[in-house]
Formats: C-alpha cells, sequence, structure tokens
C-alpha cells in the first residue's frame, strides 16, 4: 500500500472509517452506501473470517468496477454458506459450478462478455484454499497461462472447512486436522509440505498477484482496487482465520489474522509480472507462540508440555518470510 | 410463472434467514468514563472538548470546556494535569498533553474574543466572598444559571492565589485579568478591597439570597527560629504579593528558602529573577517527599536553585543560618541527628504552608470549625444554611483546579437551595481502563513538546517559562486522544461485523445493532478501539 500523506492519529488510518478524512479517501467498507455483496442471513459460522473477507473483497471490486461485476464460485464454505438452495445472500451477478472449474468458468464468462461485446464487465472468481491449491489448480494455472482475463481470489483458511477440516495444500505444518491428527511422536501437520499459490501463480509471470488479510482493511482494498482494472489475468490471496477449524475465538478472528500477519507467518506483498513490487513492513513485530496459542489446532504444540522443538521450527518460516521479502523494521512494542 | 428446467422454487433471499437466533451473546453500545475526565478535580468533560478541538471546532470546543470551567487559560497553565497522569495514552507512548490543549484553546478565546452568553435572570442574589478560582468559577456557574452575583474582594484586585501566590513567569496577569474580565461580563459584580470582617453583620442584612465562602488560605504558618535583630526572615507570601505589586523586597545575594512545596519553588524562582546569585531550598526530608510537583522542581533545577534536603534551619543570624542534619525514620519522619552546620545567607523567605484566617466567621453560628479549616457536607454547605463554602478554606487538596471544581460544585447546590430542591448529579459511567482498549489501532505519535525559555532569560526576567502551541500542533495533540470509552464513530463495528448486522446512522449518531441477524461473535466488541461495546449474555 503507497504512504498516505495524512495522517490521524488518533486511530492512524488503521480503523475503518475517520470521521477527520475526506469522505472519498475514506474505505469502501466505511460506506454507509457500500453494496453488501455478502448480505446478511447467510449461515456462515460465527465470526467467519471468509464471510468478512469476502464482503470486503467483493464491495471493493464493486465499487472499482462501478457495478459491473460477475462472480465465478468454486464449491466450498463460501458457496455453502451463502446460497442453499433457493436462498442467496449475493447482491451481485454470481454463478456457481464445480469444486474445481471456478478459474475456468470465469475464463468462460470473460469469452461470452466478450462476445456479447460488453468490455466494462469485470469477472472474479473465488474459491477457498481446497478450491484454489488442491481441486482448481489445474483449471488455475491454465487461466494464468493463457492470461484470461479474470481476477482470481482465493480465501483461504488453510483447510477443508466446509467437509470437516480435513488438511489441504495450504494447511500449515503442526496443524491438527481431521486428516492430520495431533498423534504419534509428529503430531498435525508434516513440517516441508504444502504449497505457495501466490508464488505458483507468480511463475506464471502474470500482471498482478497479491496477499492480503482481513486484519488489514485498507491494504486489501487498495490491492483489490488496483487489480480489477488491470486486463489479464490476476491473483490475490486472501487470509481469512476459521474460528471451527481453527479452534479459535469467534471475537478473536481479526485478532489471529493480525498476528499471523505481524509474526511474518502471512506475508503481505505485492508482484508484477513474476517479482515481488511491494510489501507491507510489520509494524510491531510479534512472536510467532502468540499467534499458534490462540489456536486449538496447535494446542499440542504447549500441552502437556512445550514442544520447544517445533515452536522454533514454526519461528524459523516467520524468520525466513521476513528476511526473504524484506519484512523487517516494524520495532517491537513491549 | 413457468420456471426453467429442474426449477422448482423463486429465487429468495437470505434476510429470510434470521441468523439472530443463534446467539448467546449480544452487543451493546456503552459509554465508559474517561480517564481524564475521572481524574479532573473541576470535573472537566475533556475528551468532548478535545473531541471538537481534533476537527478544527476550536469555538465548539471552547465552548465545550468552559460548560465545566471558566478559566482555561488560567488552568492550562497552573493546573498540575491530574488527567495527564490518569491518560491511557501513557501506556502506548506518552500521555496527550491535554493542559497545552486547553491553553491553546483558552489563548484562542482570549484573541478572538470569544464571550459568554447571557441568560435570563432568577432574581436571585448571590455573594461570593473571594475572587480566587474557587469565588470566581462559583461566580460563573451561579451568574450561568441566572443568579444575580457579587464578589467581594479583600485585596486591589481580583484572582486570589492566582495573583498574589502564582509568579508572572508562569501566570501572565494579561491572561489573568482577560478571563476574570469575560466573567465580570457576564454581570458578575467585583467588588475590590471590601474586606468582610464580619460575616454574621452581612447576613443580617438579609441583602443575599445566599452565599459562598471562598477566601483562600492566606495567612503564612511560621516556625520558631531563635534569630539575632540583625537576620531578614520574610514569608513567601508577603514576598510574592510585594513582587506582584511592584515592589520587591530586598533579599541580597544569597537568598535560603525554608520549605518544601510548590510555594518554596515558586519564591526561590522568583528570587532568582529579583537578581538572587544563589538561591538554596531548605527542606527538611527528600526530594521524592517533596510536596511540590515533580516538573516544578526539575524547572527550578534547570534555573540554577540549589536544594538542601534533609535539613532544618534552628538559628538565624546575621548572614549565617544553623542548619541540623535529619534523617528519615521507618515512618519516614525526619529526625534530627544532632549534626550542625553554618551556611551563609542573607535572608530567609520561610515558605511552610498557609493558614486560612477565620475570625470573619466567629460571630455565624452553627458553623463547624476543625484543624483551620470550615466543615462542609456533601453539598459543600456549611453549618449555617444558605452559607456554602470551597476552596484552600476547606478539607481538600490545595489546588487552584479542586477549587474550581468546588467552585462549580456548590453553585450546583447553591441553586438547587434557591429553588428549594436537592441537587441530583448524574451518575458516572464505569471507568475506561486501559485494557478495555482496542490500541492496535492508534498510530504511534509521541506528545508535542511545549517550548521552554532559555535558562539565562529564565534566571533574570518574569517572562513566561513555557509557551503555547500553535494551531497546527494544537490539533496534532487534541487527535492524539485515544476518546477511551465513548464511540468517536471510526466505523470499526461497521466494517468488522461479517453479518452486516451493524448499521450507520450517519455523522454524530453513531450505529445500530441489527439483531435479527446479529450472531453474537463479539468482533465488534474485540475490535472497537475504544472500549464502547460490551458483550451481555443473552436472557433465555
Amino acid at each position: 500500500m503507497p504512504f498516505q500523506q495524512i495522517k490521524f492519529y488518533q486511530t492512524g488510518t488503521f480503523t475503518v472509517g475517520n470521521r477527520l478524512l475526506d469522505p472519498a479517501v475514506r474505505t469502501v467498507q466505511s460506506d454507509a452506501r457500500r453494496s453488501n455483496a455478502l448480505n446478511c442471513g447467510h449461515r456462515a459460522c460465527r465470526g467467519c473470517g471468509e464471510a468478512l473477507g469476502a464482503r470486503y473483497a467483493v464491495d471493493a471490486a464493486m465499487r472499482a468496477s462501478d457495478g459491473n461485476l460477475v462472480a465465478v464460485n468454486a464449491t466450498g464454505c463460501l458457496e455453502v454458506f451463502s446460497t442453499p438452495y433457493p436462498e442467496t445472500s449475493w447482491q451481485v451477478a454470481w454463478i456457481h459450478s464445480l469444486f474445481g472449474n471456478a478459474a475456468a468458468v470465469a475464463a468462460g464468462v470473460v469469452a461470452a462478455m466478450k462476445a456479447q461485446g460488453k468490455n466494462e464487465v469485470r469477472i472474479i472468481a473465488q474459491g477457498g484454499d481446497g478450491g484454489t491449491a488442491d481441486i482448481g489448480l489445474g483449471c488455475l494455472s491454465g487461466m494464468f497461462e493463457r492470461n484470461d482475463d479474470v481476477l482470481y481470489i482465493c480465501y483461504d483458511n488453510e483447510a477443508y472447512m466446509n467437509t470437516g477440516v480435513q488438511r489441504s495444500g495450504t494447511t500449515p505444518p503442526a496443524a491438527r486436522t481431521a486428516t492430520t491428527p495431533p498423534v504419534g511422536a509428529k503430531p498435525g501437520n508434516v513440517f516441508g509440505q504444502g504449497k505457495s499459490v501466490p508464488l505458483i501463480a507468480m511463475a506464471h509471470s502474470i500482471p498482478y498477484v497479491a496477499t492480503a488479510s482481513v486484519a488489514e482493511l485498507h491494504d486489501l482494498e487498495y490491492k483489490v482496487e488496483k487489480a480489477i482494472p488491470i486486463r489479464g489475468a490476476r491473483y490475490i490471496h486472501i487470509h481469512v482465520p476459521c474460528p471451527l477449524g481453527w479452534g479459535s475465538e469467534p471475537h478473536d478472528t481479526i485478532k489471529v489474522a493480525r498476528l499471523a500477519v505481524e509474526s511474518g507467518l502471512f506475508p503481505l506483498f505485492e508482484a508484477e509480472y513474476g517479482d515481488v513490487t511491494e510489501r507491507t513492513v510489520i509494524r510491531h513485530r510479534r512472536p510467532a507462540e502468540e499467534y499458534l496459542k490462540l489456536q486449538k489446532r496447535f494446542a499440542h504444540l504447549f500441552r502437556p508440555q512445550r514442544d520447544e522443538e517445533r515452536i522454533a521450527a514454526i519461528q524459523a518460516i516467520a524468520d525466513r518470510n521476513i528476511q526473504r521479502f524484506g519484512l523487517q523494521n516494524g520495532e517491537a512494542r513491549p | 410463472m413457468t420456471k426453467p428446467f429442474a426449477i422448482t422454487l423463486d429465487v429468495g433471499s437470505s434476510l429470510v434467514n434470521h441468523t439472530g437466533s443463534w446467539r448467546t451473546e449480544r452487543p451493546v453500545y456503552v459509554d465508559r468514563l474517561p480517564p481524564c475526565n475521572h481524574g479532573c478535580p473541576a470535573g472537566e468533560d475533556i475528551q468532548s472538548w478535545l473531541y471538537r478541538a481534533e476537527s478544527g471546532d476550536y469555538y465548539g470546543a471552547w465552548k465545550s470546556l468552559v460548560e465545566n470551567n471558566p478559566l482555561p487559560a488560567i488552568m492550562g497553565r497552573a493546573c498540575y494535569h491530574p488527567c495527564e497522569s490518569a491518560c491511557n495514552r501513557a501506556r502506548l507512548d506518552h500521555e496527550v498533553n491535554i493542559h497545552a490543549v486547553e491553553r491553546f484553546l483558552g489563548d484562542e478565546a482570549i484573541r478572538r474574543g470569544w464571550q459568554f452568553e447571557p441568560v435570563a435572570a432568577t432574581g436571585k442574589h448571590v455573594l461570593v466572598v473571594g475572587s480566587g478560582p474557587s469565588g470566581l468559577s462559583a461566580a460563573y456557574h451561579l451568574a450561568r444559571l441566572g443568579h444575580k452575583v457579587v464578589i467581594y474582594e479583600a485585596g486591589p484586585a481580583a484572582g486570589g492565589m492566582m495573583r498574589f501566590g502564582i509568579p508572572k513567569y508562569r501566570l501572565p496577569r494579561e491572561v489573568l485579568n482577560a478571563e476574570i474580565a469575560r466573567i465580570e461580563k457576564m454581570g458578575v459584580e467585583i467588588k475590590l478591597n471590601t474586606r468582610v470582617d464580619d460575616l454574621a453583620q452581612v447576613l443580617e442584612t438579609k441583602e443575599f439570597d445566599a452565599v459562598f465562602l471562598a477566601v483562600g488560605a492566606h495567612v503564612s504558618k511560621r516556625a520558631y527560629i531563635p534569630a539575632g535583630d540583625a537576620s531578614r526572615i520574610l514569608d513567601a507570601l508577603g514576598v510574592l504579593r510585594s513582587v506582584d505589586g511592584g515592589k520587591p523586597p530586598e533579599l541580597g545575594r544569597r537568598v535560603l528558602v525554608y520549605g518544601g512545596g510548590n510555594t518554596a519553588l515558586d519564591v526561590a524562582r522568583t528570587a532568582k529573577r529579583l537578581g538572587a546569585t544563589e538561591t538554596l531550598i531548605v527542606y527538611r526530608r527528600t526530594r521524592e517527599k517533596m510536596p511540590a510537583h515533580d516538573f516544578e522542581v526539575q524547572e527550578a533545577m534547570e534555573e540554577g536553585i540549589q536544594f538542601r534536603w534533609l535539613s532544618t534551619i534552628k538559628e538565624a543570624g546575621e548572614a549565617q543560618f544553623k542548619i541540623e542534619k535529619m534523617r528519615l525514620d521507618e515512618k519516614d519522619f525526619p529526625q534530627p541527628t544532632g549534626e550542625f552546620e553554618t551556611i551563609e545567607g542573607d535572608s530567609l523567605v520561610l515558605a511552610l504552608g498557609q493558614d486560612v484566617d477565620l475570625s470573619f466567621l466567629e460571630r455565624v453560628s452553627g458553623l463547624e470549625l476543625a484543624d483551620g479549616v470550615v466543615k462542609v457536607d456533601s453539598q459543600m454547605m456549611t453549618g449555617y444554611p444558605g452559607v456554602f463554602a470551597g476552596g484552600d478554606m476547606v478539607p481538600a487538596d490545595r489546588t487552584i483546579t479542586v477549587a474550581v471544581g468546588h467552585g462549580k460544585k456548590a453553585a450546583r447546590n447553591i441553586d438547587a437551595f434557591l429553588r428549594g430542591t436537592a441537587y441530583q448529579p448524574t451518575p458516572k459511567h464505569e471507568l475506561a481502563a486501559f485494557d478495555k482498549l482496542n490500541p492496535w489501532y492508534y498510530s504511534d505519535a509521541p506528545e508535542t513538546v511545549q517550548a521552554t525559555l532559555d535558562a539565562v532569560r529564565r534566571q533574570t526576567t518574569f517572562d513566561e517559562v513555557v509557551s503555547g502551541l500553535d494551531e497546527s500542533n494544537a490539533l496534532f495533540e487534541a487527535r492524539r486522544c485515544l476518546s477511551c470509552g465513548n464511540c468517536f464513530e471510526c466505523d470499526n463495528c461497521y466494517g468488522v461485523c461479517p453479518d452486516n448486522a451493524v448499521t450507520k446512522l450517519g455523522p454524530g449518531n453513531r450505529f445500530r445493532f441489527n439483531y435479527d441477524y446479529c450472531k453474537g461473535c463479539g468482533m465488534c466488541a474485540a475490535e472497537c478501539p475504544c472500549g464502547a461495546i460490551q458483550m451481555v449474555p443473552e436472557t433465555i
């Protein structure tokens, strides 16, 4: 996110809104007339990070595209909780087909709009980490490789939550899931596996790749608004905590997401044509342990006794991210 | 309606699904008491005037400020700001420099000539005895309530201790005069050189419906010090008073000040400005035990004032004083050691505290006097119905801010007394302690430091030592306020609700929860920066 010249120290620019700012430069979410693309009455769990992330992203996309938006959805929590037939929470043109083909369907919608001469209509595809990193990766790679004019948004809650918290390709090491139980000598998910979809996307040298978090609304909106007008394949990966699957308190969703960013475990950056161009420096660096401790999926690292080795291994991942993406300079707050 | 193949139901909205039924806890908006307001002895609503100042509405801020305190330019300088000691921002970087913003607003009001608005008269007459901070505050609040107020002031000018106790370098007289003149303009009449020698006589005239006494404590305490004929011993208030009257006393080049309170520092710093080359404060305990405020000790040290801790003066001779060293016992009381020393000095100024002259109350029945002060009840009323008292002459901390607070409280109770009712203070909210806040949202912003005069000018002139803020940094400083405990419409709750269950009602109207859809996740309460949302269990 670029440097903001106007400083308001009461809350800086970190709160959702700010009465002292010109309404034109306030966030989409602070607007009383925001589109509420994902409306009330959806059946997401209490404190759902994905529901929040989806409204943040799609509302920003709606403003950036002047409402000329079509959203394609992969199967997953987001689809299931928002559209139990015949109800829908979506206040945007919305289509769902299969689990793994959202990127391909979106490419088809692009072709359809082109055939109808509707060049102003912008297409987004969205899915969870399962539909993106695992099941839909082939279609996604094809969309990137053809440079289809689609913004693909992945809401990453680090497992298959809808079907009962099974491990996915983005589940972090040591995390407990239904398929990586905390038993044996090395409980939870194994170290050294999994994948980074943002880096895979960058390997396709597409025009724009970014990571975002529900804890950093200004940054998230900035990235969506920047991505919408770009022609060609774009990818945004949003970190969305899942209170159910992660075993965190519903009211802690943003806190957990924030600690993922501030520990360095979820680096925020932007890349263009395969190169990292911007990164968000951590304001107040936090130890990874603080992030882990809020989640029951990591409880076995602390009980019955502390698993120093594996806590250190996770801290090492955070340290490597900070060094690799240049996230340092944030002072530790006492 | 004919439906497409395999479609049997119309498209419905999820709005039919009232997810609010899932809730076990509900969020409610609350207002909590900010620590600054809680800490202010004058009962100012500091947060509310800072809120207005943040948007550059200085007139609105000043109006809000003077609802509780008519002397912002004076208090912004002379108050020892307990609000700042309580400020939650101190836990983040540094407390908000509240007194500097208050002073800025007060100075701005003087510069722009802002006045108090007139009110309809009630026809009641109130006498205020003494025109110090407490008397002026009471007079102002009574006048705002429509009562006709007359102040009897014994001295040749109004202001009491603010004029005869606080040196010019801390409170320029133009500022004092301007704020007093504004109160007079409201219709408050100040009769100077009018000492009340016998209150009973005044009460007998039945001229007044109520009386507020605020004569202050002006009689310097003495200590028995055997002195030779040629030794020069003065009292601190006398020195300060004559300096203000333009006739500074001869103190000599080496001045000793005996005492450890703020008056001791004021007189020592005044002596320095009058040309003393050496000024030494002699105090029987240690710096930590000094009643004077630390920042004043600091400023005095910067000006070259010297200190002699754990010492008492036993004998005064001609240009020589005999000093006994002390030590603190287990209870921190100073005890003599029997070790003596002689130090040289041209004069000794006693600053050992002040007593109240209560002789004018002798013939008034029903008053309860104890420890040299007048007892008052929770309504600030003395034992004589209709006679109220406040400031230094009643049992309380003797500070200008407490005095202003007494004036306000007494005025409200006098008003109720005159109307034949009882004043009911509004119940206080729960304190907005630091643990109620989510400080992540506040960006780092260290306080704005007020410039101070350089040391040489401070030692030789009575120019004001600490200068004020200008508009840009006053605005910055006001915006450092965290708004603890009270919604400042940052839109966080509206933004972070995953269920769109918060309705934004527009500027000034805050927000409303839509309990049809609120699932009670508590994210709004957790992410509220200022602690203005509380989760309460649902009743089953």
